[in-house]
């Protein structure tokens, strides 16, 4: 018995994946700098271009069970394409697009020491992963994509060898990433223990039936599933390791970590409560709910303290993670609804963080030599002083995208992902999460404004500020997240409506 | 389609500011000529959406425009007017335009007039866009333009504390409106629509007790904290003082009113059983606040700070109305905002123009002696202050008289006992506003002139400042000698809100 395949759902994971060996092998006949990046630029538009095909036709699903292995249940595919899929696979290549975009300068740049190849290799075979992982519906399909994704990235981290910052990083990385795998595949197994099956649409049904003697068992499972995820978008407890890998990492790396992985990250999370684990919803409900008001508490009274932009936006994004979790609180009530929440809000996300990490970037780059190690001396936030006054574009789409963090007006795409949010957390009878939710932003608000302030204020100090970067390619970035920003903020109901068609 | 000009007018003139400055409008003058244009053409349509408002059914939601926006979390694009919100619109369309009229001629040092006046109109924009929504999310959303062109304002061109003012302005508001968010959600998800004239039509119905009783406290400490009650009023004073003229005429003349208009809108329709509940609380930190602003008032150095603190009892005789549930109540508040917005917006232009001529508003360094040193200035500052405290036949004294009167006969679901209490307490507390009045205007318009300043040469008041006092103390006298002018437009309304048929 053989499965048959369907390419073309297939077809962006594999696009990226060939590409990714085809880069490896090209850096290994000599192909200059320049080529990978543009091979790898646009093996990233190839797929995103498929995506958008898709997204024309039908649902499409592969790798199903075949026959009698099948029986009479459920269709049971393992690979996916629906709208969730591809709003996903979207965002995902939306962002690492910017991302490589971003990565050109640092690792074409004359005295670069970053190898190329293995940098593009490396990424875009996270990326196949962060594409395989939204379009599993299985637990191993999943692990095995998440690990994909997470593998390459420890590398990434690392690739800085010269750099012991980048080594520490790396290496903390490695160890939480290894033990909340371990946790995860543990909390799998208790599952396959309990219900006998490893599709979603299989093992859904079956925890509702799961006999009472082992519903602890079943219980414990659901929750260690969770830490897996937990893990990869960096919920408290378990981001301990982002805000030193952030500071840590070759910056393009860190936007990836912080909005592709991140997004993906949620994607599995959701998949795995929405489809498989709904009859527990009683258990991770609440343990979802007390996970995102840790999070985004701990995230912003640590953002508030923070005097580095990037260790900012690591803290800052690590509570804005708290604010995704949040309508997953609500259990099996409304499910699809905050289901549609939490994809609303990571793909607005996605949006202005990518936007805010590609000024730091090109910020910061100007400031030191190109990869030549970071650059502390131009990494705090008071070294944004004045930058409106030289580079005034600039500092309005910075200013734009903080502003769009917070959640305020002008930056409406922010304001309502918000109430998103908010909606499906006070639809799910989680109004105590929505107040606590409701302080957070106000402490989000300060250091947001704080930043934003800075930008327009007199420069300090005696020392020649860094101008912005002339490059093409981080101001191609910056102005593609800022294009997407103002669309979304004029035309919010563009995201809110796709996402409430998933359901 | 009136109403979407009226919003898209100030909205458009703000975006054209962003063209850049060397092609279009260069020079400060020619903006600020600009900002006069725009804000006068929507003043014209408020007047025009007056004028072709059927005065014969006030109760009735007027020039509607009903859009879906993002049908996914059923927003639409719901806007109208009644007889509630048409005072307010026009108040703040005059409100924005006189400030721009006084800043051609007086314009606050700080930052680029291309932004101040940008700004405003964006502020512009929220203040009418609250008023007019009738969707509870859209009127969220314009609740919140407001924050970031006011905090900007504040910042820029403040005074000396200026940017622990702003934080404290735009914190302590964002806290607000986080919880009013809940609160509008709670209503909308447990009601399934965010259709304010259906949710006030059904007065509470399809809302459990317990819900109400949530949502009130909720959607109430929102927008408590823009009122603001005492004790969520600290920001107020820091704000107001640090504002330059501007931000405070339009803080205090109509930001303010945002907060009594939700209560009156929102609050008070949807959860009528959350608002019996805690219409009693409210009612006592209403009376606290009316004691505690004239008590402050009284310890008060600074011009424009007392003046602040006395918004903080204008607007407590405003809560001390919607607490009343009654008719009479919610009237007299409505009368009370409008006659503050007039008022207080009138004290604030005139505190601008004495800190411009003496340089400081510290009482003790002002002197005595205005009406000497300053005749015509110290003319409209007496009639002002006398307004305020509630001189009957001008604007103010209706207001607090009907709250008054509405707290002497509340609702019959509430404690009549707790209610006449709190009218004495009330009363007091009007004694002693007209008290710290009368204390300002004896220490700085009568007595002697302050040797240093006896040789001083005042400026007197220039055209533009007449042009933005004069409709002010016209409309006090207007709406002070014929009450009938307001109550006529609020009195159906309400009692439709309040569910009194």
């Amino acid at each position: 018995m053989i499965q048959s395949i369907d390419y073309a759902a297939i077809a962006p994971p594999l696009i990226v994946a060939v590409a990714a060996i085809a880069l490896l092998l090209a850096d290994a006949f000599g192909a200059s700098r320049r080529v990978l990046g543009l091979v790898s630029l646009g093996a990233v538009g190839a797929a995103l271009v498929t995506v958008i095909a898709l997204a024309l036709g039908d649902r499409r699903a592969t790798f199903c069970l075949t026959g009698d292995l099948r029986g009479n249940g459920p269709p049971s595919c393992s690979y996916v394409t629906d709208d969730f899929t591809l709003i996903f696979q979207g965002v995902v290549l939306a962002a690492a697009l910017v991302v490589v975009l971003l990565s050109l300068e640092e690792i074409t740049a004359a005295g670069a020491r970053l190898p190329a190849g293995e940098f593009h290799f490396l990424l875009l075979a996270a990326i196949a992963g962060a594409l395989t992982l939204v379009a599993a519906r299985d637990l191993v399909l999943l692990v095995v994509a998440l690990e994909t994704l997470s593998l390459p990235v420890f590398a990434l981290v690392a690739l800085r060898r010269y750099d012991g910052v980048a080594s520490e990083a790396a290496l903390k990385l490695f160890l939480v990433s290894v033990i909340s795998t371990a946790v995860m595949l543990f909390g799998i197994s208790l599952l396959y223990g309990v219900t006998g099956a490893m599709h979603l649409d299989r093992v859904a049904p079956a925890l509702g039936r799961v006999p009472g003697d082992l519903e602890p068992v079943a219980a414990v499972g659901v929750v260690m599933v969770l830490a897996g995820f937990a893990f990869k978008v960096a919920a408290v407890p378990f981001h301990f390791w982002a805000p030193d890998v952030y500071q840590g990492a070759p910056l393009p790396v860190t936007a990836f970590l912080s909005v592709v992985s991140k997004a993906a990250g949620f994607a599995g999370l959701t998949i795995v409560v929405a489809l498989g684990l709904p009859a527990y919803g009683h258990v991770w409900g609440p343990v979802l709910g007390v996970l995102a008001a840790v999070t985004m508490t701990l995230g912003n009274l640590v953002a508030l303290r923070q005097r580095s932009a990037i260790r900012l936006l690591a803290w800052s994004s690590i509570a804005q993670s708290g604010y995704m979790l949040a309508p997953l609180a609500v259990g099996d009530e409304r499910l699809p609804e905050a289901v549609a929440a939490t994809v609303a809000y990571v793909a607005i996300y996605s949006v202005m963080n990518i936007g805010a990490f590609a000024v730091v970037i090109g910020f910061r780059r100007r400031a030191g030599a190109p990869a030549a190690g970071p650059a502390p001396s131009w990494d705090t936030l008071d070294d944004y002083r004045g930058l409106a006054r030289r580079n005034p574009a600039t500092a309005a789409a910075m200013a734009f995208f903080l502003i769009c963090l917070a959640g305020l007006p002008p930056g409406v795409m922010g304001l309502f992902a918000k109430i998103v949010v908010f909606r499906a957390t006070v639809a799910g009878g989680a109004t105590w999460l929505a107040v606590v939710m409701a302080v957070n932003t106000v402490i989000a608000l300060y250091y947001y404004l704080a930043w934003a302030a800075r930008l327009f204020a007199a420069p300090s100090g005696a020392a020649e500020p860094p101008r912005m970067p002339r490059g093409a390619a981080v101001r191609a970035a910056i102005g593609a997240a800022a294009a997407g920003a103002v669309v979304l903020s004029v035309a919010p109901q563009l995201v809110l409506q796709a996402a409430a068609a998933i359901t | 389609m009136i109403l979407l000009v009226t919003l898209a007018v100030p909205l458009a003139g703000a975006l054209l500011l962003l063209l850049p400055g060397a092609r279009f409008l260069p020079g400060d003058a020619a903006v600020r000529r600009y900002g006069v244009a725009v804000s006068g053409v929507t003043l014209l349509l408020a007047l025009v959406t007056a004028a072709v408002f059927d005065h014969g059914e006030p109760h009735r939601m007027q020039q509607g425009v009903d859009w879906a926006w993002a049908p996914a979390i059923d927003l639409r694009f719901h806007l109208g007017v009644d007889g509630v919100s048409l005072p307010l619109v026009v108040l703040t369309a005059l409100l924005t335009f006189l400030c721009f009229v006084h800043m051609v001629r007086h314009p606050p040092s700080g930052g680029p007039a291309r932004l101040l006046t940008a700004l405003v109109l964006v502020l512009e924009v929220g203040m009418l866009g609250t008023f007019l929504a009738l969707d509870l999310l859209l009127f969220f959303v314009f609740f919140e333009v407001v924050l970031i062109p006011m905090y900007v304002v504040i910042a820029l061109w403040g005074g000396a504390g200026r940017r622990a003012a702003a934080y404290k302005f735009i914190l302590y508001t964002l806290l607000g409106s986080g919880v009013l968010l809940v609160g509008l959600l709670l209503v909308a998800v447990n009601a399934g629509t965010l259709d304010m004239v259906a949710l006030a039509e059904r007065h509470g119905g399809g809302l459990s007790r317990g819900v109400q009783i949530t949502a009130f406290v909720l959607i109430g400490l929102g927008l408590a904290v823009k009122v603001p009650m005492w004790p969520l009023h600290t920001w107020l004073p820091d704000a107001h003082t640090e504002a330059p003229t501007v931000g405070s005429v339009l803080l205090a003349g109509v930001l303010l009113k945002m907060g009594t208009y939700g209560f009156v809108r929102i609050a008070l329709p949807v959860a009528p059983e959350g608002a019996q509940v805690w219409a009693p609380w409210l009612g006592l930190l209403a009376v606290i606040g009316i004691v505690y602003g004239a008590l402050a008032c009284l310890a008060q150095r600074d011009l424009k700070r007392l003046i602040a603190y006395s918004s903080v009892g204008h607007m407590g005789f405003v809560l001390l109305g919607i607490a009343t549930l009654t008719p009479v109540g919610v009237n007299a508040a409505l009368f009370g905002n409008i006659a503050h917005g007039l008022i207080t917006g009138l004290l604030f232009f005139l505190a601008g123009a004495v800190k411009e001529r003496y340089g400081t508003g510290d009482l003790a360094a002002l002197g005595g002696g205005m009406l000497t040193s300053a005749p015509r200035l110290a003319a409209f500052l007496t009639f002002a202050s006398v307004a305020s405290l509630g001189l009957p036949g001008l604007a103010g004294f209706w207001g607090e008289m009907l709250a008054l009167l509405g707290a002497y006969r509340p609702d019959g679901g509430l404690p009549r006992e707790t209610f006449v209490t709190f009218m004495a307490v009330g009363a007091l507390g009007a004694v002693l506003t007209a008290a710290y009045f009368l204390r300002l205007l004896a220490r700085v318009t009568h007595g002697p002139v302050a040797e240093d300043r006896r040789d001083a040469v005042l400026p007197a008041p220039t055209s533009s400042e007449y042009a933005a006092w004069v409709p002010l103390v016209i409309l006090t006298l207007l709406v002070g000698l014929w009450p009938k002018l307001l109550l006529d437009l609020t009195t159906a309304p309400v009692r439709t809100l309040l569910g009194g048929g």
